[in-house]
């Protein structure tokens, strides 16, 4: 091929036009083709992570310490829908199937929240969200939430787990977050992460309390045993932490799923 | 003429990417920090070079010179792409502490270099042979600095413990520096060192020459 045909416009064209066909041809393909494969990871991944903030899988492990894999693991869990205002479990979506973040980003399905509800940077609210419920020999034993809120780059996305009086936090693990490493990005820190079983996620009139403090306030005090050291050197990441808890444990979040449980029980 | 071993094997040591030409520094700071991520970055990185001058020199004749930068873009671009889709396939959780920088390996200047430099110029087997190349060296100097890392950083290799941590009881104090990206960069000095004490051909001529300081005597 001679070099002015080379450059001439009409190959220039037939060369862009067909490299970019096959190149989308070979993505797409495998974008198909490999989809099963990644939405079955995803969704053992999912697993796991709920198991992590219930604090029943070690993080880095895939079996417990007797050896029981996820998927026997999270058998144990009841998967209900709830529905947000009321509080209530409903039967409007399939929970195996329902996806609460693709439900948010939907008018149909979700709500604009305004700006004094909007603690947490949603935006929008989905009308139905999926709790996970570990029933024990008295009742209720552990409820885990999916909760997201913004940080300082990103929305952290994780679970919350609490145990059945729902008020008492049992572990929070984020299983996605763009905070800075070494910083916002200890959020997934083991040693940070276990400061949070034993919080009270509420404060005497029911409201939501949970403080991440520099100072704690002394030992066997009221405000004590709602607060968790934040971590230092992000402050707005520590800020994000806290609104969501709080936004997600208050009126526009599970609070009344929780109350109605307390109720029940 | 270059010979087929010569354009596989020099630049593992001879005209290694990382140590001579000093491309590609990025992503061999970020994921340096344990050798399972290593291993994978330097097979994805390996395929895609290798698999992209291929493609580029099969076409090389009718690329028109104009857009051709695009073209070879695009077809890097895909092919990280399908990586980046077969590793959330398969290795899910190296995926995952790889994140952005599988993506990266589009504007990894290795790539392109070799596509610029070498595919547009040669036939489909030996820029095969040359991008599988430059894989390889971009693989040995990654492999040795997570030889390094791991093992002082976590006291770990692929994850297993070698040497017994103080926090768990054994005597290893960690070096948390060595988990931190510029540990890297003293890493990758010392081997480029290292590469041209032992290959002084290498050693780039100075630019400049510092002139002895004879102010003070004229003060005098």
């Amino acid at each position: 091929m001679s070099s002015s045909d080379r450059d001439g416009i009409k190959n220039i064209l037939i060369v862009a036009l067909s490299v970019c066909l096959v190149c989308s041809i070979i993505v797409s393909g495998a974008a198909v083709a490999l989809k099963p494969a990644q939405a079955a990871n995803k969704a053992l991944d999912r697993k796991e992570n709920i198991l992590r903030a219930a604090g029943m899988l070690p993080d880095g492990a895939i079996v417990d310490a007797q050896g029981r894999s996820v998927d026997e693991l999270f058998s144990h869990f009841e998967v209900h829908a709830v529905e947000l205002s009321t509080g209530e479990f409903t039967d409007a979506v399939d929970p195996a199937t329902y996806e609460p973040l693709k439900a948010a980003k939907d008018p149909k399905s979700s709500r604009p929240l305004s700006d004094e509800e909007d603690i947490a940077t949603l935006k929008r609210l989905e009308r139905y969200s999926v709790v996970y419920l570990i029933h024990g020999e008295s009742g209720i034993d552990r409820i885990v939430l999916p909760v997201r809120g913004y940080g300082l780059w990103g929305t952290l996305y994780g679970y919350l787990a609490l145990d059945g009086d729902g008020e008492t936090i049992r572990g929070l693990a984020f299983y996605e977050n763009k905070e800075t490493p070494g910083l916002g990005g200890e959020v997934t820190n083991p040693n940070w992460r276990a400061l949070w079983p034993g919080v009270d996620a509420f404060d005497d009139d029911g409201m939501p309390a949970v403080q991440l403090v520099k100072t704690r306030s002394p030992e066997g005090s009221v405000a004590a045993s709602h607060e968790v050291d934040a971590l230092s050197g992000a402050t707005l990441t520590t800020r994000g932490v806290q609104n969501l808890i709080r936004f997600w444990t208050g009126e526009h979040g599970f609070g009344p799923f929780l109350k109605s449980l307390k109720e029940a029980a | 003429m270059a010979t087929q071993k010569e354009v596989l094997l020099d630049p593992v040591f001879n005209n290694n990417p990382i140590a001579l030409q000093v491309l590609g520094i990025c992503s061999a700071l970020a994921v340096t920090v344990s050798m399972t991520t290593t291993l994978v970055m330097a097979a994805a990185v390996t395929a895609v070079t290798a698999l992209s001058n291929l493609s580029i020199a099969l076409i090389r004749n009718r690329i028109p010179t104009n857009i051709r930068i695009i073209v070879q873009m695009t077809i890097i671009a895909s092919l990280v792409i399908v990586v980046d889709e077969v590793l959330q396939a398969y290795a899910f959780d190296i995926s995952k502490k790889l994140s952005v920088f599988v993506g990266l390996i589009i504007t990894n200047c290795i790539v392109m270099g070799r596509a610029e430099a070498f595919a547009m110029q040669n036939g489909p087997w030996l820029s095969f042979l040359d991008g599988v190349g430059n894989g390889l060296g971009y693989s040995t100097i990654l492999v040795l600095v997570a030889l390094i890392r791991e093992p002082l950083g976590a006291g770990t290799l692929m994850g297993f413990e070698i040497l017994p941590k103080v926090t768990d009881g054994g005597w290893y104090q960690t070096n948390g520096l060595l988990l931190l990206a510029p540990s890297a960069f003293f890493i990758i000095g010392g081997l480029i060192w290292a590469i041209r004490a032992w290959k002084p051909a290498q050693v780039e001529r100075a630019e400049y020459k510092i002139a002895p300081n004879v102010q003070y005597r004229g003060a005098l």
